[in-house]
């Protein structure tokens, strides 16, 4: 199957074979956020967590907002991959390589956030040692690192024939082609095992997923505190998730179509279909948001309404009312209609979300910590060049595995495209005659109301 | 077994923070000094709060309300932590192990009372001045109030020697022991004869947030007549 004469995918093994000088910039330019991120946290190794803008009664900001943030982004790839291949919508093809990749490299990046924020990182593994099952956190802890696996996996199975034409048509790293491709010659039998691994693989994730976006909630949910107690925390984050996670997924989608020249594998036509899902999302995370904050207000308690109302009128509004403006409005109004300018119009809408769900995970960790219960005055939370440092190095660490991944793997399945040409074509052809009726048993039918007439 | 509480009474305290130096004195609890004060990070296990209650008649009236830990009996802090690193002992105290603490600071985000505290820095080293009694916290860890736990090891360990059994005098926190206006009464809720428990069953009795379930075992006397 793994034709050395195939030359129709090329363009997909290009940025493989060749390294232009754009990546040397991207990469630099990477390095110094990185250099930036790593320079804020060795500061605070050994200076201790007081060089952040942390305090009493605000001891959870950026790291926090930061965890729950990537860990949403994460929901990108696997869920959306694997219910698009469960539903087989045949335009996942060029697309779910690319959102796998995601939730693998940024899962990295969230679960670093927890360690960047404990105070003593040399007692991580305390976690281990003294594990209590009883904490919200040991349940993130699980359920993360079963996602992380699972994603792996996830992402690797279907590289395996892929992995498979690198081996015969690259002479640079045999070796590492060689081992991960597994003696991969693409027979009936390989691709019978392969498809059902993929199947198995697809299904088992999405209640993975769904579990990992709950109990990071449930950090906040767990706990006694005004607007985070919320029963409905669970479903509103996941929500959340994946909307943050389509938005990541366009985005990334975007850049490589730009960079490696991927318009003819990447047309308007899958920004549409991502476009219309992310609609679909913004509507649904409106609901949410709108079924959160009025149960709050209609029940009106003392300690409820301190917080609402510095996020709607107190210090949080520029904030709150930002995010209400980008993971509403914004999108909304450029994914209405999507017939022209399709991915200008999707772009925009992505980066503004990307933008909105961070403010809202802000907007859910600070104000609630700002306005104790007790009269302590409110907190006043800025952050320093640490936080920031830290932020913007984790994007760019983000961006830099992104990258290093496209160089080493191709980004788009080039079997799947393959297979969708040979294979798919015929099938939904076959599929589409299932579901229409049957021209045998219409027949008798017709004859019969003929008869009555 | 003692259940260990006190009680507060708000008509005598005059907020004269005596229990908040000697709460700092007896614990080395830190100073954090100015800059890291205007930061909000001052470390205060027993703190002094002010409420100012607006009266249409009767004007505006300060009431002050010191805040050590409250010893929850179902405490909020204790069911968030990862590593047992903070656990209500059988005596009811809410403790904290520094040394095993990861500084995760779950457990401040959970404190509806914010009885709990963080060390951003290091604030201080081993030094003399210091209560032998007490461990010196390192920096990334939260600290609290542990109604001065180390002196009911003291105590019990002094009328073992003596050979008798612990009597109600024999344990009490800095805080307590110091207060002029005799504000604050400790002692033992299980035991039905003690001045503690009497004044717990005071029809002025109240506990802060008492609508959270939390069950603390520091119970407020709220303003009687000598209150204006």
């Amino acid at each position: 199957m793994a034709d050395r004469a195939d030359n129709r995918d090329a363009v997909l093994l290009a940025p493989i074979e060749r390294t232009g000088a754009g990546f040397y910039w991207a990469v630099g330019g990477l390095a110094l956020l990185i250099l930036w991120g790593a320079a804020a946290y060795s500061t605070q190794f050994t200076s201790g967590l007081g060089v952040t803008g942390l305090h009493q009664p605000v001891s959870w900001g950026f790291y926090v907002t930061n965890f729950v943030f990537f860990i949403g982004i994460s929901h990108a790839g696997t869920l959306i991959s694997a219910i698009l291949r469960l539903s087989k919508a045949e335009w996942r093809r060029p697309v779910t390589r690319m959102a796998e990749v995601i939730t693998v490299m940024v899962l990295f990046i969230g679960a670093s956030q927890i360690l960047i924020d404990l105070g003593r990182p040399d007692r991580l593994l305390n976690i281990l040692r003294y594990g209590r099952y009883q904490s919200p956190l040991l349940w993130d802890a699980t359920s993360i690192s079963a996602y992380l696996t699972a994603s792996i996996v996830y992402l690797y199975i279907p590289m395996i024939p892929d992995i498979a034409i690198l081996r015969d048509r690259l002479d640079r790293r045999k070796l590492l082609y060689s081992v991960l491709a597994m003696g991969w010659r693409g027979t009936a039998r390989q691709q019978t095992v392969l498809n059902r691994a993929i199947a198995i693989m697809a299904v088992l994730v999405i209640p993975i997923a769904v579990s990992v976006h709950s109990v990071v909630s449930f950090v906040f949910s767990m706990t006694l505190q005004p607007m985070w107690h919320s029963t409905i925390f669970g479903p509103y984050f996941v929500v959340g998730a994946i909307f943050s996670g389509i938005a990541a997924l366009i985005v990334a989608m975007i850049i490589f179509r730009a960079a490696y020249g991927l318009h003819a594998y990447l047309k308007p036509i899958h920004f549409r279909y991502l476009g219309q899902l992310l609609l679909v999302m913004a509507a649904l995370w409106f609901y949410f948001t709108f079924a959160e904050y009025l149960t709050g207000y209609y029940g009106s308690e003392p300690e409820e309404m301190k917080v609402f109302w510095s996020k709607f009128t107190g210090r949080f509004w520029p904030f709150f009312w930002a995010m209400v403006l980008t993971n509403f409005l914004i999108p909304v109004l450029c994914l209405v209609r999507l017939g022209r300018r399709t991915i200008g119009k999707v772009l925009i809408a992505s980066l503004s979300v990307i933008v909105g769900m961070w403010l809202e995970r802000f907007i859910i960790v600070v104000p609630t910590l700002s306005n104790p219960r007790l009269p302590f005055g409110e907190g006043l939370y800025w952050p320093t060049w640490v936080e920031w440092g830290e932020t913007a190095g984790s994007f760019a660490l983000f961006a830099l595995f992104y990258l290093l991944f496209t160089k080493l793997f191709p980004v788009i399945s080039i079997w799947e495209i393959r297979e969708g040409r040979e294979v798919g074509l015929k099938e939904v052809e076959e599929r589409l005659l299932t579901y229409l009726p049957d021209p045998a048993e219409l027949g008798p039918a017709e004859s019969s109301a003929a008869e009555v007439t | 077994m003692a259940r260990w509480g006190m009680v507060i009474d708000l008509d005598r305290c005059t907020g004269c923070q005596g229990c908040v130096i000697a709460c700092k004195a007896e614990n080395n609890v830190p100073a954090v000094g100015a800059k890291e004060a205007v930061r909000g990070r001052i470390i205060s296990w027993m703190q002094v709060l002010t409420e100012v209650e607006d009266h249409d008649q009767s004007g505006e009236k300060m009431r002050f309300v010191p805040r050590p830990c409250l010893q929850c009996d179902d405490p909020p802090c204790t069911k968030v932590c990862p590593v047992y690193a903070t656990y209500r002992n059988p005596e009811g105290i809410v403790a904290q192990i520094y040394a095993r603490c990861i500084g995760c600071r779950f457990c401040m985000a959970a404190c509806p009372y914010n009885a709990k505290y963080f060390n951003w820095y290091r604030y201080q080293k081993e030094g003399p001045g210091q209560n032998p009694d007490v461990s010196v916290r390192p920096k990334g860890v939260v600290e609290k109030c542990t109604f001065c736990h180390h002196r009911l090891q003291r105590a019990r360990d002094r009328a073992l020697a003596e050979r008798r059994e612990l009597a109600p005098g024999d344990y009490v926190p800095a805080c307590a022991e110091v207060c002029p206006a005799r504000a604050i009464t400790f002692g033992d809720l299980n035991d039905p004869g003690s001045e503690v428990s009497r004044l717990a069953h005071s029809p002025r009795a109240f506990r802060l947030q008492e609508e959270l379930g939390t069950k603390p075992k520091v119970i407020y006397l709220a303003e009687g007549e000598g209150r204006g």
